[in-house]
């Protein structure tokens, strides 16, 4: 039983990446019908910047005599990171998507490609390929708890995420901001019409999905402080595949099958074979597909309310 | 003046074919190194790339390579491999037919040096991997040697030395089943394990696929099954991730590593939590002395960090392939000619002294040398802490 708590509480860790990077994804596609596939990139840059912010900021601490406390540190590296990369996610729709708005689906998705390609490899020409170590800002504390072993990485990890969706919901849910993107998620042919701004709705749609993404990004390295150019494309491809159990556009599908994903993962790896996990985990997601091939909250057409 | 001008082009191409420059190129030996500077593991290609550098300005110093009384110019050709099975093949067969060198150096890791040695195996092209230890890369190829000892002797090493040093009966595995070299030493690891403490004695056997980051649930059966030590046959950055996570989920038994542990950027990825860990290696940097300290210090000087195995092994691998160029007395300019006999004259070498110690070869063209146990000291150096001699 503890076992089962073990393996639990790992899977909701991992499953949180899972489904914040997932949130961009079905966030782009409810508004602009596309997935962005240059989306685990950003989550691979967002880190990236996450890492030169938090350096930045403890050599600032230690030079200035500044009183930061480390997790003062890692709040404001989220908060700054999140922010700088919202506007690398909007730089990417200006320049590889708004151009081939009017274009056929497959080209979008190729420049996407091509986009993620780009980040990749240029990261790989002003860092060299060295893995680079995430400053860790927190000290581990280990606890345990009956048998079940925590870290306070872990509950912050957690914690962070579920804050982050439930901040993202509200703002779609209540802000007006939030109600110009629902709208233009119902049909972004008609309502510019009515005077809301698609090009703008756009923007700020990659931009708070590539904020999420820095967010996962950055929690990421907390968990996992080996950071290299590439790591995007597994995760970025998984969340992708969150994107599409959860229902394209749908974000409360995002987030949950987030979650299951890991979920599955963690388990299959824990209960029937860690060499085999993932050809089991994405058969298991490949059946659900075949009973529900909207995913769990998506639509058999687009005519209707997504996010 | 149409006859005056065919006369001009008749003359400037009777230049160009007798021209010295066509014969200086005969008189150059090319070496190719097959690396890794991009991809999993980039460190382990700079290494290599700076022990082909330093090789190189000594041969220049000497002004060239001396074969039967004949001084030769050396070209090193340094191909990537991005730590890529795939592109390590395919590099092989770009130093062999478009760069045409006369004998590789390289792939360093399993996964690579399998592939490519096929490659340099099939067009009759020597090779030699300074720190590839899966048997598969030498086994019946005759023009594919190595540096390094091997899995099946690394193997009962590190078995060997845990009941020594702690008496444990449990020990657990964890490996990346996608990869040669630690899919290789983890089974050898474990025949090794149950052959000093009976059947069983391997309590978890746990496996991941290479780019993996989340060891969470294979550590946690570990955890469960009741081992009283990890082996794990990783590369540096996963070394990182492994024994950090295995901390976090209150592993507090000692990790225990292999040779691909001993680079440079181990300490610098894993931090204190590798600290008084312990792995088996080709040689310790701290406490070197006569050539190999030289060599350290000369590589520290030119390029600000210690030397890890894999400069090291590179270094004595390419002494080697020069030992073997300079016994085979002369160099015809037939290429294929020349291979075979750089081939002849590698298998014929039976001892070699190197930086990495005195090591003699098997007919297989697999040497015979010591392993050493190196532990992590409380500053993040490499101590040496014993040897282990076959």
């Amino acid at each position: 039983m503890q076992l089962f708590f073990q393996h639990l509480i790992n899977a909701l860790q991992w499953g949180s990446f899972y489904a914040l990077i997932a949130l961009g994804y079905s966030m782009v596609y409810g508004i602009l019908m596309l997935f962005n596939f240059a989306h685990g990139d950003i989550f691979m840059v967002g880190a990236y910047i996450g890492f030169g912010v938090a350096t930045a900021l403890a050599a600032l601490a230690a030079l200035s005599a500044l009183a930061l406390p480390n997790w003062l540190i890692l709040v404001l590296t989220i908060l700054i990171a999140m922010y700088l990369t919202s506007f690398v996610g909007m730089l990417v729709e200006r320049i590889g998507y708004r151009p081939l708005r009017e274009a056929p689906r497959a080209s979008a998705a190729i420049t996407g490609l091509m986009i993620g390609i780009i980040l990749e490899t240029g990261n790989l020409a002003i860092l060299g390929a060295q893995r680079i170590r995430f400053p860790s800002l927190i000290k581990t504390q280990v606890y345990d708890i009956g048998g079940v072993v925590v870290t306070n990485k872990k509950i912050m990890i957690v914690v962070v995420s579920l804050v982050l969706m439930l901040a993202l919901n509200e703002f779609i849910k209540r802000t007006r901001w939030g109600m110009a993107m629902r709208a233009m998620a119902f049909d972004y042919v008609v309502i510019p019409l009515m005077g809301v701004p698609l090009n703008t709705i756009a923007s700020l749609t990659f931009a708070l999905g590539s904020a999420l993404a820095a967010a996962a990004g950055i929690l990421f390295a907390v968990a996992y402080p080996v950071l290299d150019p590439y790591i995007g494309i597994t995760y970025g491809w998984k969340a992708f595949v969150a994107a599409i159990l959860g229902g394209r556009g749908s974000v409360k599908g995002a987030c949950l099958a987030g979650f299951l994903l890991g979920f599955i993962e963690i388990f299959v790896g824990a209960y029937l074979s860690s060499s085999l996990r993932d050809l089991i985990a994405y058969s298991i997601i490949l059946l659900i597909l075949v009973f529900r091939p909207h995913g769990f909250f998506g639509e058999p057409h687009s005519a209707k309310l997504r996010l | 003046m149409r006859k005056g001008l065919l006369f001009v082009i008749a003359i400037l191409v009777l230049g160009l074919a007798l021209s010295p420059c066509v014969w200086a190129k005969s008189k150059t030996i090319k070496v190719g190194i097959n690396a890794p500077i991009t991809g999993d593991i980039p460190k382990v290609g700079e290494g290599s790339k700076y022990a082909a550098e330093m090789w190189l300005e000594d041969i220049q110093a000497a002004g060239g390579l001396d074969v039967g009384g004949v001084k030769y110019m050396v070209d090193v050709v340094v191909e990537d491999n991005e730590s890529k099975p795939e592109s390590a093949a395919k590099a092989a067969t770009k130093l062999i037919t478009e760069d045409e060198v006369l004998a590789i150096v390289g792939p360093q890791a399993s996964s690579q040096a399998i592939p490519a040695g096929e490659m340099a195996n099939n067009y009759g092209t020597p090779m030699i991997s300074p720190w590839s230890t899966n048997p598969d890369t030498t086994k019946d190829r005759p023009f594919v040697f190595r540096g390094c000892f091997l899995d099946p002797f690394q193997g009962p090493v590190v078995a060997n030395f845990i009941k020594d040093e702690f008496g444990f009966k449990k020990a657990a595995v964890l490996y990346d089943i996608a990869s040669d070299y630690p899919k290789g030493l983890a089974e050898v690891f474990k025949e090794a394990w149950e052959k000093l403490n009976g059947p069983g004695s391997v309590v978890a056997f746990e496996s991941f696929t290479t780019k993996d980051a989340d060891f969470s649930s294979q550590l946690t059966n570990i955890i469960n099954s009741g081992a009283e030590v990890l082996f794990t046959p990783q590369y540096y950055n996963e070394v990182a991730l492994i024994v950090q996570q295995a901390h976090e989920l209150g592993f507090k038994a000692p990790i225990v590593g292999s040779d691909s542990w001993g680079s440079a950027e181990t300490v610098k990825l894993c931090g204190e939590d590798c600290y008084g860990l312990f792995f088996s290696t080709h040689y310790a940097a701290a406490g070197a002395t006569g050539a190999t300290k030289e060599f350290i210090t000369r590589y520290e000087k030119k390029y600000g960090y210690t030397p890890d195995d894999v400069g090291a092994l590179t270094w004595d691998a390419l002494r080697i392939v020069q030992t073997a160029i300079e016994n085979t007395g002369k160099l015809t300019g037939n290429l294929e000619k020349d291979r075979m006999a750089v081939k002849d004259a590698l298998a014929k070498i039976k001892e070699f002294d190197g930086i990495t110690g005195k090591m003699t070869f098997t007919p297989d063209g697999d040497p015979i040398k010591c392993a050493v146990i190196v532990r992590i000291s409380e500053k993040g150096e490499f101590e040496f802490y014993k040897s282990a001699c076959p």
